[in-house]
């Protein structure tokens, strides 16, 4: 309790932009089924310091909301399993934490905002009292003043008519207003970590980006860290400070937004820029998918997983893994190949 | 009766339009890895099922065993059974089980044990008979009010409606008080009954598979209805079809019994295992546990056999449900040994 | 929600014409060597049936067939379902003499099969694959695979052998005497109820896993709500909603059940009055009893789905 109060007191104080907020190492996540063991994530490090926006990008089954999740531990167990790994949310080592310890967190300190928010509410409750749950379970409240903040909250995600909308039921909105009572719950409790898992993909275009432009503005406006999980590299170029791209349950190239975007070393990285249109190419270049098929997680090939969809394959990327290696200062890759050369 | 229940329960998951729930979207399969399970393969299928049911399913497995040794009893009563199922024998009224009649003697001094496995031939021969009967049924109504659609399917499905209205065992009940009593009429009715109320389930898979691609490019290219049902609609629907008829048999097998407990099903002497349970004989069950016993042991055995089997395979062969949900705190075991 | 309550009451009226039509064909398919065999069988001179007219005329078989229907369905409509052959009682008195032991029973039993099932469904379901879940599933698994007649009968029989105890059956009208009344009627209710429970068990445990696996769940878990909390306010209040026309399955078993219970413990209810009947032949009584279980399935079921509108918000705000 101590610990947290002076957290608390911390986070009052002007940022330091280098300051480390979550620090997961050497993380895995395991799901075991029928004497079956699939490793969803396989060693995964990275940092994602205080006010930064750090983006997960990666095809599906690729272990991007997996390792997100883990985090949080929401993973359903059985069958998920963490099995080895560091988390460590301001110092505290989540992964050591009691099944109490950990709901504290949930919502309080570190809130989840997820994809799909038709399904992601519950059918048969009103948005006011989805939305109220976590500051009634965190911070307590009677009704009136739950209310009260319940209409802030909509107000701030910029929902017409909040005193209305608190009663109604999520099929009652649309897509994009759903999306934003999702964005409202997660704010809450004023969480220092928000975790987005694919927040606008169920949106159209025009209202992803006002989607994004809300969450952008809402947590700078707070000084909030966000991880954003994605597989539109085209969302991350403009929200995202830095950038992990995972394949096959490990990260294959790390480093800024900008180094990513202008000097890619992975040939997965290269793969997924060059199959999103781009408005600094010139017009009539063609837009190349990756080909095959991503890989099943409980038998991958040999090697480094993604050799057979790489164009750049050689001999050794079907012998040996590669290592997470550095390139520049804060540009790390998993590749043998240097794509660069000629 | 039972056995009913898992198919209504499965049309109400299946989205029947005449109760229709909002489709759930697929939760997302984002967080959770794909299932690493493969579909079974075309060449080697038996043998790969049958793996699994043993490696994946050991209840099932035994329920397959249960399966095969009724059937084989069925089979070869004639040379498992020490007497024949009606070889009176006054001066061994009422024995308890020796060594001489396994499960004992009834009031007519007929060895039991004969006696249930005579009752499990009846019981295998109505099981097939009538679950077969039932699923040329459900399988023609299905097809045709399912793929035919429009007017058709709309007039069908309000028979059946009104068909359902009905319990299952009152229906038996009229249906017999009108045609009497006996193997055939028994094997007629089930077969009708179950017969009307599968053909939900074909028709919800025949709504399913219609909207398949290669469905609607056949049609483009003139494929006749026939063809289409008999090539493309048909093989996508046995799944549903094959779990139906393990299903089936169970609740025949216990309709069969329910019946001739109440005196309407098959008539004595013949060895069916609910006319032996039968109020008749109740005053001797008093005096004579193991002829209550035998028989009712007997069929729960076979019943439950049927019902694991079943299971197993529709959890194989429909692996819908499949996919943990355990509580959403995710076990940490690391390799140190500490576990939270 | 007017709406959708009218346009449910009007999809009835179908399947009532349907279900009537079903019960009506009953009379007709009895073949003529039947009559005659009735003839023979019995005396009906008391009720004055004693010819092949008198009887046909009494069973109404003697006009055009579309007719017949209509002065049946009639009459029917009316609460007039004729008259017993054998005795000179109306069918609709005989039965409503009968109904009460029969609802009586099937209310009890609903709600043993209930108050066991649904909690150690939930329990089952929430606590996958741990021992009290494999407690649960092979308990069901067992009692599914055990007929209620068999399970009746031994309740019967042991007691009587070890202790020469056995069920009573004088039915007392629940409102003079409640604790007699349910001196008689418990032990039936019981087994009847636990063997339903089996089945409604498994039900329950489908429906809230299918419910713990969407998607708001794993929301209610990210907001750091109680376990207690996710299970009871978000799973099982859309759990319930299913396990609500969960009832309305159940009430044809629920009927076949009481048949053979009340035959075993010899309950003077609706079956026992069924199976006395057919074994008089006395049509005019089955047909009647057949009818009335059709509409009573029709209107639970109805029932049903006006409280699935209810709990639903989408059918309540837009239906």
């Amino acid at each position: 309790m101590l610990a947290e109060e002076t957290h608390r007191h911390d986070h009052a104080e002007p940022e330091t932009q280098q300051e480390v907020l979550l620090r997961v190492s050497g993380l895995k996540t395991q799901f075991r089924q029928d004497g079956r063991t699939v490793t969803a994530v396989d060693g995964v490090s990275f940092d994602v310091r205080r006010g930064e926006t750090l983006a997960i990008v990666g095809e599906s089954g690729s272990g991007k909301s997996v390792t997100a999740m883990s985090i949080l531990r929401l993973i359903p167990s059985p069958p998920g399993e963490i099995v080895d790994g560091e988390v460590l949310f301001d110092g505290k080592d989540m992964l050591g934490l009691s099944d109490e310890e950990i709901r504290k967190m949930r919502g309080s300190e570190i809130a989840m905002i997820f994809q799909e928010p038709m399904t992601s509410m519950n059918p048969v409750l009103t948005i006011g009292r989805q939305l109220s749950e976590p500051i009634q379970v965190h911070r307590g409240g009677d009704r009136k003043s739950l209310l009260a903040k319940c209409v802030d909250l909509l107000r701030k995600v910029r929902i017409p008519d909040p005193e209305n909308r608190v009663k109604a039921y999520p099929h009652q909105l649309s897509g994009g207003m759903r999306q934003r009572a999702m964005i409202a719950m997660g704010l809450g409790c004023d969480p220092r970590l928000i975790i987005a898992d694919e927040p606008t993909t169920a949106l159209d275009v025009t209202v992803q980006a006002q989607i994004l432009e809300l969450l952008k503005d809402l947590t700078r406006e707070r000084g909030t860290s966000m991880i954003l999980i994605t597989h539109d590299l085209g969302v991350v170029a403009r929200y995202a400070d830095r950038i992990n791209v995972m394949y096959a349950g490990r990260i294959v190239e790390q480093g800024s937004s900008g180094d990513i975007f202008k000097h890619p070393k992975h040939p997965y990285t290269l793969g997924l820029m060059s199959s999103i249109p781009r408005l600094d190419q010139p017009s009539g270049t063609r837009l190349t998918p990756i080909t095959g098929q991503p890989p099943d997680l409980s038998n991958l090939p040999s090697g480094c997983p993604f050799h057979p969809r790489c164009r750049f394959a050689e001999d050794r990327c079907r012998a040996e893994r590669p290592p997470l290696t550095q390139v520049s200062d804060q540009h790390w890759k998993a590749c043998w190949i240097d794509v660069n050369k000629p | 009766m039972t056995a009913d229940l898992s198919e209504k329960l499965g049309r109400e998951m299946t989205g029947d339009p005449a109760r229709a729930t909002d489709e759930q979207p697929e939760t997302s399969t984002d967080t959770l890895p794909p299932p690493a399970k493969l579909p079974l393969r075309y060449r080697n299928r038996f043998v790969e099922f049958f793996y699994r049911l043993f490696t994946e399913r050991p209840l099932g497995a035994v329920g397959a065993i249960i399966c095969v040794l009724l059937l084989l009893t069925g089979i070869f009563a004639d040379f498992i059974a020490p007497h024949g199922y009606n070889a009176i024998s006054p001066l061994d009224r009422l024995k308890p089980p020796s060594a001489e009649h396994w499960f004992g003697t009834d009031h007519l001094g007929r060895d039991v044990f004969s006696r249930v496995v005579y009752g499990a031939q009846l019981s295998v021969i109505v099981a097939f008979a009538a679950t077969t009967l039932s699923i040329i049924i459900s399988v023609i109504i299905g097809l045709f009010s399912g793929y035919l659609g429009g007017r058709t399917d709309m007039t069908t499905q309000r028979v059946v409606d009104g068909w359902m209205c009905f319990p299952d065992l009152i229906i038996l009940i009229v249906a017999v008080s009108v045609l009497g009593p006996g193997t055939w009429q028994v094997i007629l009715i089930l077969g009708l009954l179950f017969g009307i109320s599968g053909s939900r389930i074909v028709r919800g898979a025949v709504l399913t598979a219609k909207e398949n691609v290669y469905v609607h490019a056949a049609r483009s290219i003139g494929a006749s209805t026939g063809w289409i049902l008999w090539r493309h609609i048909l093989p996508n629907v046995m799944p549903p079809i094959i779990v139906l008829y393990t299903t089936r048999l169970a609740a025949v097998i216990l309709a069969e019994s329910g019946l001739s407990f109440l005196g309407l099903g098959i008539p004595p002497p013949a060895p069916s295992w609910g006319g032996m349970l039968s109020i008749d004989g109740r005053s001797y069950m008093f005096l004579a546990p193991w002829l209550a016993i035998m028989p009712g042991l007997a069929l729960a055995i076979a019943v439950f056999g049927i019902n694991m089997f079943g299971d197993a395979l529709r959890d194989i062969l429909d692996p819908r449900m499949r996919g943990g949900t355990g509580r959403y705190i995710a076990r940490v075991r690391k390799p140190g040994g500490q576990t939270t | 929600m007017g709406s959708y309550f009218i346009r449910r009451l009007l999809a009835l009226i179908p399947t009532l014409i349907i279900a009537s039509i079903i019960v009506f064909s009953v009379v007709r398919l009895i073949p003529g060597d039947v009559l005659d065999l009735m003839l023979s069988e019995n005396d009906y001179s008391a009720t004055g049936h004693d010819t092949r007219e008198q009887l046909e005329r009494a069973l109404g078989l003697d006009r055009p067939i579309y007719m017949q229907y209509l002065s049946w369905a009639g009459n029917a409509l009316r609460g007039d379902l004729g008259n017993s052959l054998w005795r000179n009682t109306s069918v609709t008195s005989e039965i409503a003499e009968r109904l009460p032991v029969t609802i009586q029973l099937g209310v009890l039993s609903l709600i043993v099969a209930l108050t066991i099932a649904i909690p150690i469904g939930i329990y089952s379901a929430v606590r996958q694959e741990t021992i009290g879940d494999h407690v649960g599933r092979t308990f069901s698994i067992i009692a599914l695979a055990i007929p209620n007649f068999w399970l009746g009968t031994m309740v019967v029989i042991l007691p009587a052998m070890w202790w020469g105890w056995s069920p009573p059956n004088d039915i007392v009208p629940f409102f003079k005497d409640p604790l007699e009344n349910l001196k008689v009627l418990l032990l039936p209710s019981i087994v009847l109820g636990a063997s339903l429970s089996a089945v409604v068990m498994r039900m329950t445990r489908t429906m809230m896993l299918e419910v713990l696996r969407q998607d708001y769940i794993r929301t209610a878990w990210a907001k750091g709500l109680p376990e207690r909390t996710v299970v009871i306010r978000h799973a099982v209040k859309n759990a319930m909603i299913p396990v609500i026309t969960l009832i309305g399955i159940l009430i044809p078993i629920l009927f076949g059940g009481t048949v053979i219970i009340e035959q075993i413990f010899r309950l003077p209810g609706l079956g026992e009055l069924l199976l006395q009947s057919v074994s008089t032949r006395d049509y005019p009584i089955i047909t009647g009893i057949f009818l009335i279980t059709g509409v009573v399935v029709m209107l639970v079921n109805l029932l049903v789905d006006m409280c699935y509108g209810l709990l639903d918000p989408k059918v309540r705000y837009d239906g």
